[in-house]
């Protein structure tokens, strides 16, 4: 007996998945409603409720998913490694909970998600999109997939990045490039490219990305979707390959802002594998969601809104304001006036943070071993071989601002920089809640477009880099779309482990909007 | 001309914990290759490192035991470089912020003392251990090791020759064990040492060109290396050499030390704070706390020695060396307290027979199967002439090797001393009856013949008579 509320909800869902117009005859001989209802198309949260309404099972979810995946997925090239078999069990074990009564609440049981290959993952390959890790097979899981699992999360495969994580456009992967589903010619963004795509393009409910320096906002921008880089120490980074260790924060990557809620409830909070995990309290994100955000002040960095930058972008972001303005948000001007640095500062600490983290790649336990006469010779081999172009560039550069003699003059340097980068965020807080500003300076470019042009590249992400540095919470949200419909995105930034009031300010401008719900035509 | 040593010591000390520094494997030595091993102190992409407080700790404890300041904020760093034993590419170190600085330590130089200063201590990781042996052309590498807590102890360039740096280094090892922190066995390498040396004329004030020295791992080759080393500086500077900055490998089998790397060859470690790690602070309470636990250490429990048991200076140096041993003397002589002197006479036999006993053994007192309250039933039955001092020396061996009371071996082997006068004096009728001749020539006055007969009279009582008894009827049979 479906109650009136459940029923209320399958209507809903199905008027936003039917394709088949009813009364079509079918060509197939299933049923006429298993073709109806596109499963794969669903939020976390309506999969859940038609899960707990027993409207579905999760072989149906898990199999919808596979089939998109089948579909789209040669296009897309979202992912590197695909976990089918591991994912109908997974699926199986969660029905039979389902179906005994009485069994363990877990929050998305039997919900099929990807996880960036850059998060170990038990049993499952866990590659950074480099040959140097070419077939390695953790032994262990990460904080964050062990958290996703303990709430019973189906693992539908790991997606491409930039090797390491290190770049803007998923070109610098050692395997594949990933196409961006709105355009795919087009790159999708990176480094989460193949986890912002796969969302996009439906091939899972909802991502997990991680972010150094923009690598789940950008990709989230570009693909047309939501994503989250949490407060540094906000998400343990346990299992998380480093590549910039006092930068480096995972986040979800969702088709909506309350999804991304349900996910920070998940992986955030304290956990003893990692130092740098803040041991406070946490909130239910999903709780502010729905309070007004009239009164709210929000900043707009003026730095932030510069020359050069895409006329259309910049048109999106500024209607965007207005009706965060119409919503009853009130806006003021700040200033950070060390953005000019933050690039520079970056590249000085990222690299000499990844060019130690990397050096564990040298052949000897793990990975990749080229062959060499001698150990030295074992060593140049392996890692020549083994790493892509921009990760060693990244090492080079590394290495040098560490070397004695220039390590006062470079990476002491951009730590003092840094210091007045949080600063100008700190001050920019004292007059507003949220800072808004947009998250990429252009929309999706062309595969190839820059990649001679490392420089090019790396200004990508420069309205996303200040808030790695300063450490604090931001997120991307869709707030428009160029004339070659091409989304844009909008980045709300928040005071430290104050995911809250961004994720309320980007809920109230979500359910004013509809651009979250446009999808690609694949 | 005369030439002054500069000497400065870095010794790294292996801690006594449990587990590593930044995981939860064990440290339990000689185990299976790679059986002590986890994701993280194998450096697995993505794991972690945290910090085990108890390393911290020991850390703490050393640092407040050789007077040094201990740092309230200090962080760790890393130290790159490659090496297949180096499982990161980079050892988890502390750079510019040490825990421990500016302390000192005392040693006794020509019957004074004198302060060795004590730059820092600091925290670190051990490396793993490369092995190259077995099959084929291919080297193995066993990371059991790897993760180890160390502390790197850093002295000052005060020490001026070989003699002071082994007394350094026994006196850095007394306080160690005392601290429980460190086993100190430089021979099993949970205590290493690299030296800083450089001579100069003696009066100059600037130092000479330094030399750093490893590979040093035993007491006795600290002063070995030291002397040739110095030696062999003063020899290059004689003949108008110039002596260069590089690092030399001390050769026991040679007995030299020989060149390994110059300044030129040194790597560039490329030091800078490790972002997986918060700094390490460390609250007054805590440290209070850590202060309130220091046992007694080597210099205090050596005076007290002194005042309280009345010992000799040398008595006292030798048993608060180690602190098992400190604590087995006073255990004992807390159970012998029949006579005035029982501490020296404790202390004679712990130093004398116990020692040698354990030195053949190669066994640390730890596993000395005598309890201290044995020695003193022992000291007390030679006090009421159970038993000779002769028979004891036997009764203490048989005790060390079995663990038995001195009562039961007594019993066991019928070494009852013989205090009976009148059996006694059956066997010194027996005697001078057998020895006409000495007998003779004793009246005659050949004093020392008494030697003779006593030694008869122990000999048919094997050696249970009582000396004391056997002399007394000796002198009034023959008389």
């Amino acid at each position: 007996m479906i109650s009136l509320v459940t029923r209320a909800i399958l209507q809903k869902i199905r008027r936003k998945c039917i394709i088949n117009k009813p009364g079509k005859p079918q060509e197939s001989g299933k049923e006429p409603w298993e073709d109806m209802l596109e499963l794969y198309k669903l939020t976390i949260s309506e999969i859940r409720d038609l899960l707990d309404k027993k409207e579905v099972s999760i072989r149906e979810v898990i199999e919808s998913i596979f089939e998109r995946i089948d579909a789209v997925e040669e296009k897309v090239k979202a992912f590197v490694t695909i976990a089918k078999d591991k994912a109908f069990e997974m699926a199986e074990r969660m029905q039979k909970e389902i179906d005994l009564p009485g069994t363990k609440n877990r929050s998305i049981r039997g919900v099929p998600l990807a996880v960036k290959d850059n998060m170990c993952t038990k049993g499952i390959y866990t590659m950074c999109s480099s040959k140097i890790l070419h077939n390695f097979m953790p032994p262990y899981e990460s904080t964050v997939t062990s958290r996703l699992l303990d709430q019973g999360y189906v693992l539908v495969g790991k997606t491409n990045l930039d090797e390491f994580a290190m770049g803007s456009s998923t070109e610098n992967s050692g395997f594949f490039t990933t196409k961006n589903p709105w355009d795919f010619g087009r790159i999708p963004g990176g480094s989460s490219g193949g986890s912002a795509a796969a969302v996009a393009a439906d091939e899972c409910i909802a991502a997990l990305g991680s972010d150094t320096g923009g690598s789940i906002r950008q990709p989230a921008a570009l693909c047309g979707v939501v994503g989250l880089k949490p407060t540094y120490g906000r998400v343990s980074r346990y299992g998380l390959v480093a590549f910039a260790s006092s930068l480096d924060q995972i986040g979800p990557l969702t088709k909506n802002v309350m999804d991304s809620a349900i996910l920070m409830n998940i992986i955030a909070g304290h956990d003893p594998l990692d130092s740098t995990s803040a041991p406070l309290p946490l909130p239910d994100f999903t709780a502010v969601l729905n309070r007004d955000v009239k009164g709210m002040k929000v900043g707009i960095p003026r730095e932030y809104f510069i020359e050069g930058m895409n006329a259309e972008v910049l048109a999106a972001v500024r209607e965007a304001i207005r009706q965060l303005e119409s919503l009853g948000a009130v806006t003021v001007e700040v200033s950070l006036p060390h953005t000019g640095y933050a690039v520079a500062t970056y590249y000085v600490l990222a690299t000499s943070e990844a060019s130690s983290n990397l050096a564990r790649y040298d052949g000897v336990k793990y990975g990749f071993r080229a062959k060499g006469k001698d150990l030295m010779d074992m060593y140049v081999n392996t890692r020549a071989q083994g790493f892509g172009a921009e990760v060693k560039r990244r090492i080079m550069l590394g290495t040098y601002a560490l070397s004695s003699g220039y390590y006062e003059a470079y990476y002491k340097k951009a730590q003092q920089v840094r210091t007045l980068i949080k600063k100008d965020f700190e001050d920019a807080f004292n007059k507003a809640d949220v800072l808004v500003t947009p998250t990429s300076p252009t929309a999706a470019f062309k595969t190839g477009e820059k990649t001679d042009d490392p420089l090019q590249m790396y200004l990508s992400d420069i309205f996303t880099i200040s808030v790695n540095l300063a450490g604090v919470p931001a997120i991307s949200i869709p707030c428009g779309f160029t004339s070659d419909n091409l989304p844009v995105g909008l980045q709300l930034i928040g005071k430290h482990f104050d995911e809250e009031s961004v994720l309320q300010v980007a809920y109230a401008y979500e359910q004013s909007t509809d651009w979250h719900k446009r999808r690609p035509d694949l | 001309m005369k030439y002054e040593a500069i000497i400065g010591l870095e010794v790294h000390a292996q801690m006594l914990t449990e587990t590593k520094i930044f995981c939860g494997c064990s440290t339990r030595f000689g185990s299976e290759p790679n059986t002590q091993t986890c994701p993280v102190c194998i450096g697995m992409p993505g794991v972690l490192p945290v910090l085990n407080k108890k390393a911290l700790e020991f850390s703490i404890k050393t640092g407040l035991a050789m007077n040094c300041r201990i740092s309230p904020s200090s962080r760790f760093a890393r130290k790159n470089y490659f090496y297949p034993d180096l499982p990161k590419g980079y050892q988890i170190s502390q750079y510019e912020l040490p825990i421990c600085e500016h302390g000192y330590i005392e040693i006794v130089v020509d019957g004074a003392m004198k302060k060795i200063g004590i730059t820092r201590i600091h925290m670190e990781e051990d490396a793993g251990k490369n092995i190259h042996e077995g099959e084929g052309n291919y080297s193995f590498v066993d990371l059991n090791r790897t993760g180890v807590p160390l502390m790197e102890i850093v002295s000052d360039p005060d020490i001026r020759s070989p003699g002071e740096a082994v007394a350094y280094m026994k006196k850095l090892r007394a306080i160690l064990k005392s601290l429980d922190v460190c086993d100190g066995n430089m021979e099993e390498g949970s205590l290493r040492c690299d030296a800083n040396v450089s001579v100069r004329p003696a009066g100059q004030d600037d130092f000479g060109v330094k030399v750093e020295i490893k590979n040093i791992n035993s007491f006795r080759f600290v002063e070995k290396a030291l002397e040739y080393e110095i030696k062999r500086q003063v020899k290059v500077l004689e003949e108008g050499g110039k002596i260069i900055q590089e690092t030399r490998l001390w050769d026991a089998s040679t007995g030299t030390t020989q060149s390994m790397r110059t300044k030129e060859e040194a790597h560039d470690y490329r030091y800078f704070p490790d972002p997986d790690l918060v700094p390490i602070m460390v609250d007054q309470k805590w440290l209070d706390e850590i202060r309130e636990s220091l046992p007694e250490l080597p210099d205090a429990k050596r005076d007290r020695f002194i005042s309280e048991y009345g010992l000799p200076e040398y008595d006292a140096d030798l048993l608060v060396s180690e602190r098992a041993l400190a604590d087995w003397f006073e255990e004992a002589t807390a159970s012998y307290t029949l006579s005035f002197s029982g501490p020296k006479v404790v202390s004679n036999w712990v130093k004398g027979e116990l020692t040698r006993l354990l030195n053949e053994d190669n066994r640390s007192i730890e596993g000395c199967p005598m309890k201290p309250q044995q020695l003193a039933d022992m000291l007390t039955l030679m006090d009421k002439g159970t038993i000779s001092g002769k028979i004891a020396k036997t009764v203490f061996e048989e005790m060390y090797k079995t663990g038995k009371d001195a009562e039961v071996i007594i019993k066991e082997k019928g070494l009852v001393q013989i205090s009976d006068t009148g059996e006694i004096e059956k066997m010194v009728d027996e005697v001078i009856t057998k020895s006409p001749d000495e007998v003779e020539r004793f009246k005659a006055g050949e004093q020392k013949l008494l030697g003779f007969f006593v030694g008869q009279v122990m000999k048919a009582t094997k050696g249970k008579a009582n000396p004391q008894i056997v002399n007394e009827l000796l002198r009034k049979k023959l008389s």
